[in-house]
């Protein structure tokens, strides 16, 4: 301590930088700790997919394939039609990972946001933090679906690009609504198991995954309706092989994914700051 | 001691209070902390220490009364005044998943430190908590005296203004908190201006220019260590064992011996300019006690005095 000469913080920190940068510090620390369970990202990331697609895609689209001479819903390819599906679906579970038990994790298990808060920042640039490093995770998760995806020949057209932007857009608005819910967990008691098996699941398969979810009966269908995931999906296959939707639905669509995004975001900013404070 | 002069203060407060619903956790307190000095608020737990100390870490907003950190209020300038102070809470929270030198560079990011800086100033860091040799250990196999060296650490990487600690030694085994103690003496002689809670007196005696006793929220005493024990007790105290069927008896055949007495559920303390005169006189009375104890005064008794408990009830 005595090696250097004692600037003192009035010298050394510029507060007006954690002020803009203070979300970018919080995601920097994600983004370090994620690296060390890079395998398992990596796995999960790979692994996935290629079981899906070999066994869903390849088995069953082989099937339906053969029964329809190749136009199978929506007049496509059943691997084309399932694959917008697919990489929703790995979207919104790589934004999962990031905004659920880091955020127990840092209320809760090892209170590291309490940490932060006393050097500085505030509880929106940490809730903003976390989210941009979910957005990461699912740039990643995304990139390496889609190329996996295109490496098992799912896409007819380069227009299949376009999931690309549209399923990040539905893991940032999906996982700052989840974020905002653990925000208000004092400790896990499980409750991440029961959203996974009682809402992931059935919005997995009750979103028009693998058939349209018109095929459905009603009484069914409104899971689909509320479920992120089948809007994200409708406009996935819109933009990649005009999957018909009437132009008000698009709106629909991207407008229900953006206010869930952006009311998770508020409840996330004012839950994170109030916790903070207590 | 002399109160410091308002232009030398780095912390404030005036009737400062905190009310949860309608329990008062802190009821009107006034203090200040001039640069420089070792400042300690001493009481047993619930005395409301660790809520005053969340408000002047301004990470709890007060209920009443005013408040000054650094010139600032909290209330308008908590992440400013943040960001120049250095907190090590009552619960380590280091992150588990990051060893222990990116708990420290991950910590100095925070304040916006360069990666050039922190390169350096982690091993000042390391060698000052004498972690060196556990630099790329996981913050798990550290001992709780490691991890509290290294919570204290983690709190100087910005060189802060204030170095504020919450019961810095709870817990620890008697090495690892003389250990601790020399860290902060340490940080005392360079002139941080630290301030203290803790319940223990012999921490509060070792570490703090100035301390204040509190109570139910309230201040009890303020002062040096010496000086509170000067005001409020003997030079010396005698403890004796009678059994505890027998002190309530022999207490009030022995009442005129020394300055005062207390007499507790286990002994009985005489207070008394000379000690061992004390004895000599209780035993010249016929009464000789199971055990016998002749010690300096406390704070421990101070506090006795004050408010008829001990501190660690």
């Amino acid at each position: 301590m005595a090696q250097t000469q004692w600037q003192g913080a009035s010298v050394l920190v510029d507060t007006r930088r954690i002020a803009r940068r203070g979300a970018l510090y919080v995601a920097e620390y994600r983004i370090r700790n994620m690296l060390k369970w890079w395998q398992a990202i990596l796995a999960f990331g790979l692994g996935n997919p290629i079981l899906y697609l070999t066994s869903i895609g390849i088995g069953v689209g082989t099937l339906i394939d053969r029964h329809t001479n190749g136009a199978g819903p929506d007049g496509v390819k059943y691997l084309a039609f399932i694959a917008p599906a697919l990489l929703a679906t790995a979207a919104l579970q790589g934004a999962m990972d990031e905004v659920t038990f880091p955020v127990v994790h840092g209320f809760d298990w090892r209170k590291v946001f309490f940490a932060m808060h006393a050097a500085g920042l505030t509880g929106k640039q940490i809730a903003q933090g976390v989210m941009i490093s979910a957005i990461l995770r699912t740039i990643f998760t995304v990139g390496v679906y889609w190329s996996i995806l295109w490496l098992f020949d799912a896409f007819d057209s380069p227009r299949a690009l376009w999931l690309i932007p549209i399923d990040i857009y539905l893991g940032a608005c999906f996982g700052a609504a989840l974020m905002a819910v653990s925000a208000y967990m004092k400790e896990d008691d499980g409750w991440f198991a029961i959203i996974g098996r009682f809402v992931i699941a059935p919005m997995f398969l009750f979103s028009g995954t693998f058939y349209a979810l018109s095929t459905l009966p009603l009484t069914v269908q409104w899971v689909g309706w509320i479920s992120p995931l089948w809007h994200a999906t409708e406009v996935g296959r819109y933009f990649s092989y005009d999957h018909p939707i009437p132009g008000h639905m698009l709106l629909v669509h991207i407008g229900y994914l953006t206010a869930m995004g952006l009311i998770g975001l508020w409840v996330a900013n004012r839950k994170f700051a109030l916790r903070l404070a207590a | 001691m002399p109160a410091p002069e308002p232009e030398e203060m780095m912390i404030s407060a005036k009737n400062l209070t905190k009310v949860y619903g309608d329990f008062t956790a802190v009821d009107g307190i006034d203090f200040a902390v001039a640069r420089g000095e070792a400042f300690g608020l001493l009481g047993p737990n619930g005395a409301g220490k660790s809520t005053t100390m969340r408000m002047i870490t301004a990470t709890l907003q007060r209920s009443g009364g005013d408040l000054t950190i650094l010139s600032k209020d909290p209330d308008l300038a908590g992440p400013q005044i943040r960001a120049h102070l250095g907190v090590v809470p009552q619960s380590d929270n280091l992150d588990t998943e990051l060893n222990v030198y990116e708990n420290l560079y991950i910590y100095g990011r925070y304040f916006g430190l360069s990666k050039k800086y922190l390169t350096k100033k982690i091993d000042e860091l390391l060698a000052f908590a004498q972690l060196e040799d556990k630099r790329n250990a996981k913050v798990d196999q550290l001992s709780g005296g490691m991890k509290r060296r290294l919570t204290i650490a983690r709190a100087l990487v910005n060189e802060p203004e204030v170095l504020l600690l919450d019961e810095p030694t709870t817990g620890l085994d008697p090495q690892a908190r003389h250990v601790l103690w020399d860290r902060l003496f340490r940080l005392k002689e360079q002139g941080v201006t630290l301030v203290i809670t803790t319940h223990y007196m012999d921490e509060a005696e070792q570490l703090c220019d100035r301390l204040i006793v509190m109570d139910q929220g309230k201040i009890m005493a303020e002062g040096s260590p010496a000086s509170l024990i000067e005001q409020y007790s003997s030079p010396e105290v005698v403890e004796v064992r009678f059994g505890s069927d027998r002190n309530a008896e022999v207490s009030e055949q022995i009442a005129h011996i020394g300055d005062r007495m207390d007499v507790l559920p286990d002994r009985i303390l005489i207070y008394a300019r000379d000690g061992e005169q004390a004895l000599a006189e209780i035993i010249a009375l016929g009464h000789h006690p199971i055990t016998s104890l002749v010690r300096r005064s406390s704070l421990e008794d101070v506090f006795l005095r004050l408010t008829g408990r001990t501190l660690v009830d």
